[in-house]
């Protein structure tokens, strides 16, 4: 599948900001097996004073942007064509559950898909009582590792409203799933905390999906939104699934990667920090639009 | 001297100096012997009476008060100090011992520059099985952004610091290895210098090895690292988490023993990739930077988006190799407990050689052969945290001793172990050796063998690793010798690192650091800048708002009347103020003092001790009288003894301050907040139909009752009034006075003027003076007060936008 995405978000602040710094997570990168990024293009208004492109930890593509001079507001525009290639069927090649810790520890290996960093809680996936008896309650003895995945996502999905609104950018999982609703980044990060809890290490995956319109409707260009979901490590052999708890299913061919990490805080699409002060985003949005277009 | 050892037990200042059995000495080696190293010490400190011995230690904690040496107790209140504990006796090693340690010490700080290296690199540790993956990837100490990057100048690890500690068998131990942001090195200095006061006699001092030049080679080291930039030496700074952290003296001391800069986060910016220090003279690049803050809170784009205390962009610095970090950040992850545990075969894999100096024995719980061994031997260890970076001897509540749970836990250890497994660690519950430490007494006090821990420091310079030689050990209190026993109330010795011979008389160095950087201390962070100029100014305010209140209770004394009508205007001008006078001496007045030290204590490094001590005595004296002093009268003399101290503590600092920029700042606040008390207090007391008796008023709160007596033979009016208070040239309370001298020290700053035409500052300034130089006693209405008032608004708007931004 060819897609064309575009995206723009708008930022300001409050009173023109000295030397504002932020850094940004939106360029998609080609993924082995998966998906092939044909172009892409980020273009920052106004123009920074300083702009650098590199791979951080997890292998996204940070682009670190800086303005010498005061400004008040800036906008993001991305410009995207990526193919996204057909998942294989899963046929369950994941161990027992049981047997996931020995996988994880004869892993010897720290690079940026080795297991081992996503076990521990991290500031927004944080393994709590309630995420651990919630996916202990979903176990079934003898269950593989991806049976307990898609369990324990389901059961989430069934369990949790979807509610845009309900939540903002900085709620705690444990508040949203308390409440039982929230929005793509909630969901994400309570199926973390939850398969974390049961010995699953659990990853954020950040993106864009596309979108059905209802049945007879044109589609709406620019109706579309940033997207999350869960990957899950199952094993050596059978290594990352990707799963989306807001939709109940694999992240499959409707589906196009930005970037991963531990929870949002990895992947944060704009980071940035006003008079020393850390912003969710260095400032307000005050406008953002995606859209997802299938490229007949 | 090298007498052989021989019985100690007839040593008249020994009588019942026991150790315990099983445990090492320092004095007092195998089979109860003197070690040779201490007799001669000992016989020396045995022919003083005890009289004689107390007057030393009197002189040494003399010194450390007067140099106002503290450190900082984290309690409700941030800033409560507390005095330097000091323990008179020093620690004496021979010098043969202590290099043995340190060429042990120096093999171990190679293997932590590998092990570092290797853990942002390429982690074939992990690879090859020799450290667990999980304790690596799950440890909040590594720090994922700065995985891959090369430190500039190609090493991640410049200063460290090991505690270690002698073991029963009489061997050293290494117990915990720092290398995060080590503390101590400034302290061991004052540790030096106050033994030197009570032991100032050839012998010791002669035979001693000194510590600077550790601190020559180590400056001369960042020197190097630093680099240039452009043609000039660029900076090097040391930057602290701020007054609030429990060393921050010691980050002011090095600051100004070294001609460093002293920096915080918001002191620096970085523009593509390099590193500025943000001056009054703008922004000048910086080559290294000694952090004695946690690597997390550096940056809080890339690490810990808490943290107001970073630089955004430093991480982003480091990565382009704009600036070198002293030691690199991330390096706290060489502090983790369970690291010990594989060190010595680490050592082992990459050098081909043991461990010279072994560490505290270490036994991770994640494989299945360990977690065996601690359960079966947990009544000799400590259980804790794998992954905790504190000292063996900082447990807290979750850690297991000799078996049980330190703070109440689960029931069962052997349990708890197999549960918890990787997340722990089991460390043998260590003994440490004692050594002589003064107890007072009755009978004049002796001497009692105390647990000891010794700190040494190492730093990188480019003929390889130094070592301070000695300078910084614990002492416990008496009767414990488990490592537990430094956690309660210690205190800290002097370490004499001796030669056999006087071998130590001339200085290696000049007793002053070789030159300083050229522009080390000339530089003047504006945040530096903007806390002198409000030191300026609420020193200022609290003088003016002092006379206010004497003026005050001067008159209920003199009328007993509440209702005068002086009285009444008076307790409306500083009800105004926020000052209630039902309080003889008001809360509010103490409160302006606590933002004089506020700001104080952030340039601690610029100006005296004196003006420092100065200031905690006025603190101490406004706290003392809001206990007892009584109105009228009582309160009026009171207010005398805080103008007196006042002026005492404006004396030491502009008499004795060098007539850097940062004096400036100062003075400038000085002048401008006393311009503007001078108008307010014209505009309320020398108005034409004021009540009687308020030109009195102006005169005396102004200081220049005198003055006016001598150079006006007549009744007071406005028009002298005005003229000597507002217009006089030569009355240092006047404001035309206060407005050039405000001019000639605008007139002193960088960037004064462009092309000799004078910047937007001093725009404001100069028009101000003339109007002042030219006026008349009757030009000086409430409207034309009013008018200077929002000048000087303006003006300290422009200081603030020019200067201290």
């Amino acid at each position: 599948m060819l897609y064309d995405i575009s995206l723009r978000i708008d930022y300001s602040y409050a009173a023109p900001v000295m030397h504002a710094r932020n850094l940004l997570r939106l360029l998609p990168n080609d993924i082995a097996g998966e998906q092939t990024v044909l172009s892409r293009q980020l273009t920052v208004d106004p123009l920074p004073s300083e702009r650098r492109d590199f791979p951080d930890f997890f292998d996204n593509t940070t682009s670190c942007v800086a303005w010498h001079q005061p400004i008040q507001s800036f906008s993001l525009s991305l410009a995207l064509r990526a193919e996204r290639q057909p998942p294989p069927g899963q046929f369950d090649l994941s161990p027992p559950l049981r047997a996931l810790p020995s996988e994880i520890a004869a892993a010897r290996d720290l690079s940026p898909a080795a297991p081992h960093h996503f076990t521990a809680a991290s500031r927004r996936g944080p393994v709590l009582p309630e995420f651990t008896d919630f996916a202990r309650a979903r176990l079934r003895p003898g269950m593989t590792v991806l049976e307990a995945v898609q369990a324990i996502g389901g059961a989430l999905h069934a369990e949790m409203q979807f509610a845009a609104g309900a939540t903002d950018v900085d709620t705690p999982a444990q508040d949203a799933f308390a409440a039982r609703h929230g929005v793509c980044q909630d969901f994400s990060h309570i199926m973390i905390g939850c398969l974390r809890g049961v010995g699953i290490p659990a990853g954020y995956v950040s993106g864009f999906l596309r979108t059905y319109p209802p049945p007879g409707r044109p589609r709406l260009a620019g109706a579309d939104a940033m997207h999350a979901w869960v990957r899950a490590w199952a094993g050596a052999e059978m290594g990352w699934i990707e799963y989306d708890p807001t939709n109940d299913q694999p992240a499959g061919a409707d589906y196009v990667t930005i970037g991963h990490g531990r929870d949002y805080d990895d992947v944060a699409p704009v980071r940035g920090i006003v008079r020393g002060i850390v912003r969710g985003a260095g400032g307000r949005s005050t406008a953002q639009s995606v859209d997802v277009a299938v490229v007949p | 001297m090298g007498q052989q050892a021989r019985p100690a037990g007839d040593h008249p200042m020994l009588t019942d100096y026991r150790p315990a059995p099983g445990v090492a000495d320092e004095m007092l080696g195998p089979g109860g012997r003197m070690r040779p190293v201490w007799r001669p010490f000992l016989d020396w400190l045995g022919s003083m009476p005890p009289e004689q011995l107390r007057g030393r230690f009197d002189r040494g904690d003399r010194y450390l008060r007067d140099a106002g040496v503290y450190f900082r107790h984290y309690t409700s209140d941030p800033l409560q100090e507390r005095d330097w504990p000091l323990s008179h006796i020093p620690v004496v090693l021979h010098e043969d011992e202590w290099q043995t340690i340190c060429r042990g010490l120096s093999q171990r700080a190679d293997l932590l520059e590998r092990v570092m290296a290797d853990i942002y690199g390429r982690n074939r540790l992990v690879a090859d099985g020799h450290l667990p993956a999980g304790l690596i990837a799950g440890n909040p100490q590594w720090l994922r952004p700065l995985v891959g990057v090369q430190p500039r100048g190609g090493h991640f690890l410049h200063f460290l610091a090991f505690e270690i500690g002698r073991s029963p068998d009489g061997s050293w131990l290494v117990l915990g290895d720092r290398a995060q942001a080590p503390s101590g090195a400034g302290f061991a200095l004052e540790n030096r210098i106050a033994s030197r006061r009570i032991f100032p006699e050839p012998y010791p001092r002669d035979f001693t090895h000194r510590l600077t030049g550790f601190f020559e080679a180590f400056r001369g080291a960042l020197q190097g690292l630093a680099g240039r930039a452009e043609g000039t030496a660029r900076r090097f700074g040391i930057l602290t988490p701020g007054p609030a952290n429990d060393a921050y003296y010691e980050h002011t001391y090095i600051a100004r023993f070294l001609g460093m800069l002293l920096l915080e986060g918001e002191d620096m910016l970085v523009e593509n990739g390099e590193v500025l220090v943000r001056t009054i003279d703008g922004p000048l690049p910086l080559g290294v930077l000694w952090r004695r803050i946690d690597a997390g809170f550096a940056d809080p784009l890339e690490l810990d988006p808490g943290s107001i205390i970073g630089t955004p962009g430093l991480v982003d610095a480091v990565r382009t190799g704009g600036v070198a970090m002293v030691n690199a950040l991330g390096s706290g992850i060489l502090e983790t407990r369970a690291l010990m545990a594989f060190l010595p075969r680490i050592c082992e894999q990459l050098t081909g050689q043991e461990l010279s100096l072994p560490n505290i024995a270490t036994w991770w719980c994640g494989g299945a052969a360990e977690r065996a061994h601690v359960r079966e031997n947990a009544g000799r260890m400590m259980i804790g945290p794998a992954l905790a970076t504190e000292l063996p001897f900082e447990l807290d509540a979750g850690t297991v001793l000799g078996g049980s749970f330190r703070g109440g836990g689960p029931a069962s250890v052997a349990d708890w172990v197999e549960d918890q497994g990787p997340r722990l660690v089991g460390q043998e519950a260590v003994t440490l050796s004692t050594t002589p430490s003064w107890v007072d007494g009755p009978d004049g006090g002796r001497l009692r063998p105390c647990p000891m821990v010794v700190r040494v420091f190492a730093a990188r310079t480019p003929q390889g690793w130094t070592f301070m030689q000695g300078g910084y050990a614990r002492i416990g209190p008496e009767g414990d010798a488990t490592a537990l026993a430094m956690q309660r109330g210690g205190k800290v010795a002097d370490v004499w690192i001796m030669s056999d011979a006087a071998a130590h008389a001339t200085p290696p160095s000049p007793p002053v650091l070789g030159p300083r950087s050229p522009a080390g201390q000339s530089a003047l962070p504006a945040r530096a800048a903007d806390n002198l100029f409000w030191l300026g100014r609420y020193v200022e305010r609290f003088e003016g708002a002092v006379r206010l209140i004497r003026a005050h209770h001067l008159r209920l004394a003199a009328t007993g009347n509440p209702d005068d009508p002086r009285l009444w205007l008076l307790t409306q001008y500083l009800g105004a103020l926020e000052f209630d006078l039902g309080q003889p001496v008001p809360e509010a007045l103490a409160e302006r003092l606590t933002g004089a030290r506020d700001s104080a204590a952030k340039v601690r490094d610029r100006f005296s001790t004196d003006g420092w001590l100065a200031l905690g005595d006025l603190m101490r004296t406004v706290r003392g009288m809001r206990e007892t002093v009584q109105p009228g009268d009582d309160a009026a003399a009171a207010m005398g003894v805080l103008l007196r101290k006042t002026a005492g503590f404006s004396g030491i600092v502009h008499e004795n301050m060098y007539r850097t920029h940062g004096w400036r700042f100062l003075s400038i606040g000085r002048a401008l907040e006393r311009a503007d008390g001078l108008c307010a207090l014209l505009s309320a007391f020398a108005v034409p139909d004021a009540p009687e008796g308020s030109f009195e008023i102006a005169l005396e709160v102004a200081d220049a009752v005198t003055t006016h007596r001598a150079r006006f033979a007549l009744e007071t009016g406005f028009d002298t009034v005005v003229d000597l208070l507002a217009l006089d040239a030569d009355n240092p309370r006047s404001v035309h006075f206060q407005i050039a001298h405000l001019a000639r020290l605008v007139e002193a700053l960088p960037h004064a003027r462009r092309g000799g035409r004078p910047a937007e500052l001093l725009r404001a300034i100069l028009p101000l003076r003339t109007r002042l130089e030219i006026a008349g006693p009757q030009d000086v209405t409430v409207d034309a007060l009013a008018g200077i008032r929002g000048a000087l608004g303006t003006i300290s708007d422009r200081l603030s936008a020019a200067y201290l931004g």
